[in-house]
C-alpha cells in the first residue's frame, strides 16, 4: 500500500515537474522578445502572445529578410516555409539527429530547436550559401568528390557541421572530425566518406 | 534474329570461354577480358551537386502553390474497436478544409497502437495540429499482446479473430497464401522445408550424432528509420492525379493508387526526383498515399502528407523479431550431416518474419528441415527491410557454425570453406579475405587476452540472389547539337542509380558520364525498376546498355556517309567517330549530331531475359522459386570491455561479389551504409513496446538508438570482378548481402574474445555482462 502510494506521488510530481517545465519555456520565449511591442497583438488575457507575429529581421547568407513570425516559429519553419529555403532538412524535430543544422553567429545550432525569433539580427549560414555562384565551396566539392552522401537527406546538415568545424579549427585530426558530427545522424551510413571528405580539404588525408 | 558471338566468362582471373547467342539489338556482353573506361570505375554521382548544395528537391520539400497539410488521427490503443467518430468540432476548426476517413463503415478494429483512422488537411501544419486535438472517438478496449513469446502463449489474445485481413500494401514479403484454418491463435500455418529425410528423421538423426550443437536466438524489431519520412504530395487536374512521393518504387506507388482509387493506370501520375532513403519500407502507396489523395480531390487543392517521425516508428515499417532454435551436426571431418530450424518470429499485424533462407542457401548438408511461421502481435506492419529475414537468420546460423567449428576443434573458416566447396566466388573470397585480414595469426584459443579488454576475431558468411525484372524501357534520345538524355521511370533511392546508368551509357557511346544527362524519377519516363531486391542496376543497365547500342549505331550509320566507309569500319572513343582502320579519318560526335535528319532522334532498349543462366554457384529456394546466390562474407574484430560490457567494433573487412561492378565509388558507399546499419544492428537498436500499455517508448532518434560517427569502425571492402555473361552489362546487386552478415559476424568475434556467446539481439553492454556471470 505505504509504497504503491509513494508510487503514484512520483508520477505526480514528474508530471508537475513537466508542466513547470513548459511554463518555464514560455517564459524564456517572453524574455527574449521583451524589446518587441507585443501588447499590439493582445487583445485579452486568453489570447495568444504574438499570434498574428511578430515583426523580425533576419540576415540569412548574408541577405536580408523582414518577416513577420509567430513566436512558436522554429528558424527550421522559417527558413523552410517562409524564406523557401528548403535545403536544411527536418528529420526528428527535436534536436536529435543534426538534419537541420545552421550556423548561427559562428555557431552550429538545430534549428529545429531555436526560435526564429531568438535569431532575428544575428548572422544565418544555411547549406544555400555556401557556394559562389556556380562554384561549390571546397568542402562540398570534397564532398562529391568522395561520395560523402547517398540519399542525400543529412548532407546539407552534415556539410553545415563539418563547415562550423573547418570555420574554426582548419586542420582537424580524424578525431576531431568524427566528434564534429556526432550529432548528425546518417541512415545511409556515409561517415566514412565524409571524414574522408573533410580531411581532403584540411590538406591531411586521414590518420 | 540472333547472333552467336564467343566471351570469356569467370570470377576475376579465371576465364573461361563460351560461346552465347545474343539478340541482334543488343550488344555483345562485356567480356572479362575487355578494358572499359568507366564501368568499374570511380564516377562522382551526377546529382552530387544538387545534394550538397540544398537544391534537390525532396517530396518533403515540395511546395505547390496553394498546397494543403494534412495528418493523421491515430488512435494511442493498441487493441480495440471504435464504434463512433466525431469529427464535427475539428470539421470548424479554423483553416480546415477537408477530413477523410480510413475505413468508412463502423465499426473499425484497431490492431496496433497509433493505427491511423482519419486524416485532416488544414492550410497549415499547426491548424492540423489544433484541429487533431477536437476529434472525439469512442471506443472499446480490448486485450492485445504484443511480444513474441506472449502471443504463443494458447490463452493469449487473439490480434485476429476470424479471417487475417491481409494488408494490400507493396512491399511486404509473401510467402504463402494465407491459411486461416490452420491458424492457431495468432501463429500462423507453419512453413515446412525437408530435404534427405523427414522432420522427424532429420531430428532423430541430430539428436543422436555424437557432434551437434543446439540453441536458440532471439532477434529484435528494427525500424527503417529512413530520415526522410513516408508521405506525398497529391494533385488532381480534373481527372488525372499527379503524386510526389518519397518512394523506392514509383511505378508500384502508381499501380496501388489506380488500383485503390478506381482511376486507369493512364491518369496517375508518380514523381519521385530525389528520395530520402527507403531500405525496404517504402514501395507502396499506403493509407498515406491514399489519404492525401482522397483529400485532395475533396477538396480540390494540392495535399501533402508527410509522416512525422513518430509515426515513421510505429506504423512505417521494420523488420521483424525472430526466435529461432537451431541444432546442427556434422561428423568428425568437419562435414555437415544435418540441420533443423525452427523459427517464429512477428511482423506484428502483418507477414514475413521468415528467417530459413539463409539456412537453406548457404551450406552444402544433405538433411535440411527448416520451419517458420508468423506470430501476430498487436504492433506496427513490418516492411521489406534490407535482405528480409537474412540478417536474423545469419545471426543464428553462422552463430551455430562457429559453434560447431570449436566444438570439433576445426577453423571456422576452413570449417565453412570444406561444407561451400560448389560456390567458386565463395572459394575465391575465403582465400582472400584471410589473407587480407590476416586470420591465421590470430589466436586459436578463445578469451586469451589477460587484461579487462579483450579483442576477438570473427566472420560470417553472406547470401543473397541474382534478380532481375523484365520489361524496363530506357530511351536514349540524340539532339542535334550531340547532348545526350537517358531517360527511364525508375527512381534513385540513394545508391547512384542515376549515375550508374549514365556511366553504362556513356561507356557504349564513347562519350563521358556526365556529357549523358539522365531523367529518371517519373513515371511518364518508361517502365523501370523498383530500388528493391537489390536489382536496380541489374535491372535497368542493361536496358540502358542496349538504348546505347541502338544510338551508337545510328551514329555510325550517319557518320559513315560522310567519311565514305560503312558502319561497320566505323568505333566511337572519347567523343570521337573514326575509321577503324585509318583513325585519322574522324569526326566529332557534336558534328555527326549535327547532321541527323530531322534533327534529333530517340531510340528504346529493353531489359530481355537473360542470354544465359549464370553457371558457377547453386541455385537456392527462395520465394518459391530457384535463385542463383550471391557469395560474400565479413571478418569482424571487436574489443570488449568485461568490467562495462561495452563493445567495440574495432573494423570490418567485407568481400563481395555483385557481377560486374558499374561504378566502384558508389558501390563503396553502399557497401560502407549495408555495414553501418549492421553495426547498429547488432549493438543498438531495438523497438521497445511498453508490454502493459502497448505503445512504443522510444519512437523518437535519441531513444532508438541508431550508429552514429563515433561508433563507425574502420572498414575495408573487396569486391570481386566477376563477369557472367548473362545480361549486356552483367551487373548484379548489393545493397542487401552488405548488411545480412554484420551482426553474426560481430557475434563470432565477441565470442573469440570473452569465450560466452551473445545469442540475444541487440548485443548491448547489459547482456554481455549478463552472459560473462551466468
Ligand atoms: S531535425 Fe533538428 S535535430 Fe533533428
Ligand atoms: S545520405 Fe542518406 S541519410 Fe545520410
Amino acid at each position: 500500500m505505504e509504497e504503491k502510494k509513494n508510487l503514484s506521488q512520483k508520477e505526480i510530481s514528474r508530471r508537475s515537474f513537466l508542466k513547470g517545465a513548459g511554463i518555464a519555456s514560455v517564459g524564456a520565449v517572453i524574455a527574449t522578445t521583451a524589446s518587441v511591442d507585443i501588447k499590439a497583438d493582445t487583445k485579452n488575457d486568453s489570447d495568444v502572445i504574438g499570434k498574428n507575429g511578430i515583426s523580425c529581421e533576419f540576415d540569412v547568407n548574408g541577405k536580408k529578410y523582414a518577416q513577420k513570425v509567430p513566436p512558436r516559429t522554429t528558424l527550421a519553419e522559417l527558413l523552410r516555409e517562409d524564406l523557401n529555403l528548403t535545403g536544411t532538412k527536418v528529420v526528428c524535430d527535436r534536436g536529435a539527429c543534426g538534419a537541420c543544422t545552421v550556423i548561427v553567429d559562428g555557431k552550429s545550432v538545430c534549428s529545429c530547436m531555436t526560435l526564429a525569433i531568438d535569431s532575428a539580427g544575428k548572422k544565418i549560414e544555411t547549406i544555400e550559401g555556401l557556394a559562389n555562384g556556380d562554384e561549390l565551396h571546397p568542402l562540398q566539392e570534397a564532398f562529391v568528390n568522395h561520395d560523402a552522401l547517398q540519399c542525400g537527406f543529412c548532407t546539407p546538415g552534415m556539410v553545415m557541421s563539418c563547415k562550423n568545424l573547418l570555420d574554426h579549427n582548419a586542420q582537424p585530426t580524424l578525431p576531431e572530425v568524427r566528434k564534429a558530427v556526432s550529432g548528425n545522424l546518417c541512415r545511409c551510413g556515409t561517415y566514412p566518406h565524409v571524414f574522408k571528405a573533410v580531411m581532403d580539404v584540411s590538406g591531411k588525408k586521414g590518420e | 534474329m540472333a547472333k552467336e558471338v564467343k566471351l570469356h566468362i569467370g570470377v576475376e582471373n579465371d576465364l573461361e570461354e563460351i560461346k552465347v547467342t545474343i539478340p541482334d539489338d543488343s550488344p555483345k556482353p562485356w567480356d572479362g577480358k575487355d578494358k572499359l573506361k568507366f564501368v568499374g570505375g570511380k564516377t562522382p554521382r551526377l546529382d552530387g551537386k544538387e545534394k550538397v548544395t540544398g537544391n534537390a528537391k525532396y517530396t518533403f520539400d515540395m511546395k505547390l502553390s496553394g498546397t494543403l497539410h494534412a495528418k493523421f488521427f491515430r488512435l494511442p490503443c493498441p487493441s480495440a474497436v471504435v464504434t463512433k467518430i466525431d469529427t464535427s468540432a475539428a470539421e470548424k476548426a479554423p483553416g480546415v478544409k477537408g477530413i477523410v476517413l480510413v475505413q468508412e463503415t463502423l465499426p473499425l478494429t484497431v490492431r496496433y497502437a497509433d493505427q491511423e483512422l482519419l486524416a485532416i488537411a488544414a492550410e497549415t501544419a499547426h491548424q492540423v495540429d489544433e484541429a487533431l486535438k477536437l476529434v472525439k472517438v469512442e471506443y472499446e478496449k480490448r486485450p492485445f499482446v504484443v511480444d513474441l513469446a506472449g502471443a504463443q502463449k494458447s490463452d493469449a489474445p487473439e490480434v485476429f479473430q476470424g479471417k487475417f485481413e491481409r494488408d494490400k500494401e507493396v512491399g511486404q514479403i509473401e510467402v504463402d497464401e494465407d491459411n486461416a484454418g490452420q491458424r492457431r491463435g495468432n501463429v500462423r500455418a507453419p512453413q515446412d522445408y525437408t530435404k534427405g529425410g523427414t522432420k522427424e528423421e532429420i531430428e532423430q538423426f541430430i539428436e543422436k550424432s555424437e557432434f551437434s550443437v543446439s540453441a536458440t536466438y532471439q532477434t529484435q524489431v528494427q525500424t527503417h528509420s529512413a530520415l526522410e519520412t513516408h508521405g506525398v504530395v497529391a494533385n488532381w487536374e480534373g481527372d488525372h492525379l499527379t503524386v510526389w512521393a518519397s518512394t523506392q518504387g514509383t511505378f508500384s506507388v502508381l499501380g496501388e493508387l489506380a488500383q485503390v482509387l478506381k482511376i486507369p493506370q493512364t491518369n496517375v501520375r508518380v514523381i519521385t526526383d530525389y528520395m530520402g532513403g527507403g531500405f525496404g519500407a517504402k514501395f507502396g502507396a499506403g493509407p498515406f498515399g491514399i489519404a492525401a489523395a482522397k483529400l485532395a480531390k475533396k477538396t480540390g487543392r494540392p495535399v501533402k502528407l508527410m509522416f512525422s517521425r513518430r509515426e515513421e516508428h510505429v506504423s512505417g515499417g521494420n523488420r521483424p523479431s525472430s526466435m529461432q532454435t537451431l541444432k546442427i551436426a556434422t561428423n568428425k571431418s568437419g562435414k555437415l550431416e544435418a540441420l533443423s530450424l525452427v523459427s517464429r518470429g512477428s511482423a506484428g499485424i502483418s507477414t514475413g518474419a521468415g528467417t530459413s533462407a539463409p539456412a537453406k542457401g548457404i551450406y552444402e548438408c544433405p538433411k535440411i528441415y527448416t520451419q517458420d511461421a508468423d506470430v501476430f502481435t498487436n504492433a506496427g506492419p513490418s516492411k521489406a527491410f534490407r535482405a528480409p529475414g537474412h540478417p536474423q537468420g545469419i545471426f543464428a546460423l553462422e552463430q551455430s557454425i562457429d559453434d560447431l567449428a570449436y566444438k570439433i576443434g576445426m577453423d571456422p573458416l576452413e570449417f565453412r570453406k570444406i561444407n561451400t566447396m560448389n560456390h567458386d566466388v565463395r572459394q575465391k573470397e575465403y582465400q582472400i579475405g584471410a589473407e587480407k585480414f590476416a586470420w591465421h595469426k590470430r589466436n586459436p584459443k578463445v578469451n586469451a587476452d589477460k587484461g579487462p579488454i579483450k579483442t576477438g576475431m570473427g566472420m560470417a558468411n553472406s547470401v543473397w540472389y541474382y534478380f532481375y525484372g523484365v520489361g524496363y524501357q530506357a530511351t536514349i534520345k540524340v539532339n542535334g547539337d550531340g547532348s545526350v538524355e537517358l531517360l527511364n521511370g525508375t527512381q534513385d533511392i540513394g545508391t547512384g542509380s542515376r549515375t550508374a546508368m549514365a556511366v553504362v551509357a556513356a561507356e557504349e557511346l564513347g562519350l563521358k558520364p556526365h556529357d549523358i544527362v539522365v531523367r529518371i524519377g517519373d513515371t511518364k519516363l518508361g517502365f523501370g525498376p523498383p530500388s528493391g531486391g537489390s536489382q536496380t542496376t541489374a535491372g535497368i543497365t542493361p536496358a540502358v546498355r542496349d538504348a546505347a547500342y541502338l544510338a551508337k549505331n545510328k551514329m555510325l550509320e550517319i557518320a559513315a556517309t560522310h567519311l565514305n566507309a560503312t558502319a561497320q569500319e566505323l568505333d566511337i572513343r572519347d567523343g570521337v567517330i573514326f575509321v577503324t582502320s585509318d583513325p585519322t579519318r574522324k569526326l566529332s560526335w557534336k558534328k555527326v549530331a549535327s547532321k541527323i535528319p530531322g534533327g534529333t532522334f530517340s531510340v528504346m532498349g529493353e531489359r530481355k531475359k537473360d542470354h544465359i543462366d549464370i553457371k558457377g554457384a547453386p541455385a537456392v529456394h527462395f520465394l518459391g522459386r530457384n535463385f542463383y546466390t550471391i557469395g560474400g562474407m565479413q571478418f569482424a574484430e571487436v574489443e570488449v570491455d568485461t568490467e562495462t560490457g561495452v563493445i567495440k567494433v574495432k573494423r570490418i573487412l567485407a568481400i563481395h561479389d555483385c557481377g560486374r561492378p558499374i561504378n566502384r565509388l558508389t558501390l563503396q558507399s553502399q557497401l560502407n551504409g549495408g555495414i553501418i546499419q549492421g553495426v547498429s544492428y547488432a549493438l543498438f537498436e531495438q523497438r521497445v513496446i511498453d508490454r502493459n500499455h502497448g505503445l512504443q517508448v522510444n519512437p523518437n532518434l535519441e531513444q532508438y538508438k541508431i550508429a552514429g560517427s563515433m561508433d563507425i569502425p574502420e572498414i575495408e571492402t573487396i569486391v570481386l570482378d566477376t563477369n557472367r555473361g548473362n545480361s549486356s552489362t552483367g551487373a548484379q546487386g548489393i545493397g542487401e548481402p552488405a548488411t545480412a552478415p554484420v551482426a553474426a559476424a560481430i557475434a563470432n568475434a565477441v565470442y573469440h574474445a570473452i569465450g560466452v556467446r551473445i545469442r540475444d539481439l541487440p548485443m548491448t553492454p547489459a547482456k554481455v555482462l549478463e552472459a560473462l556471470h551466468s
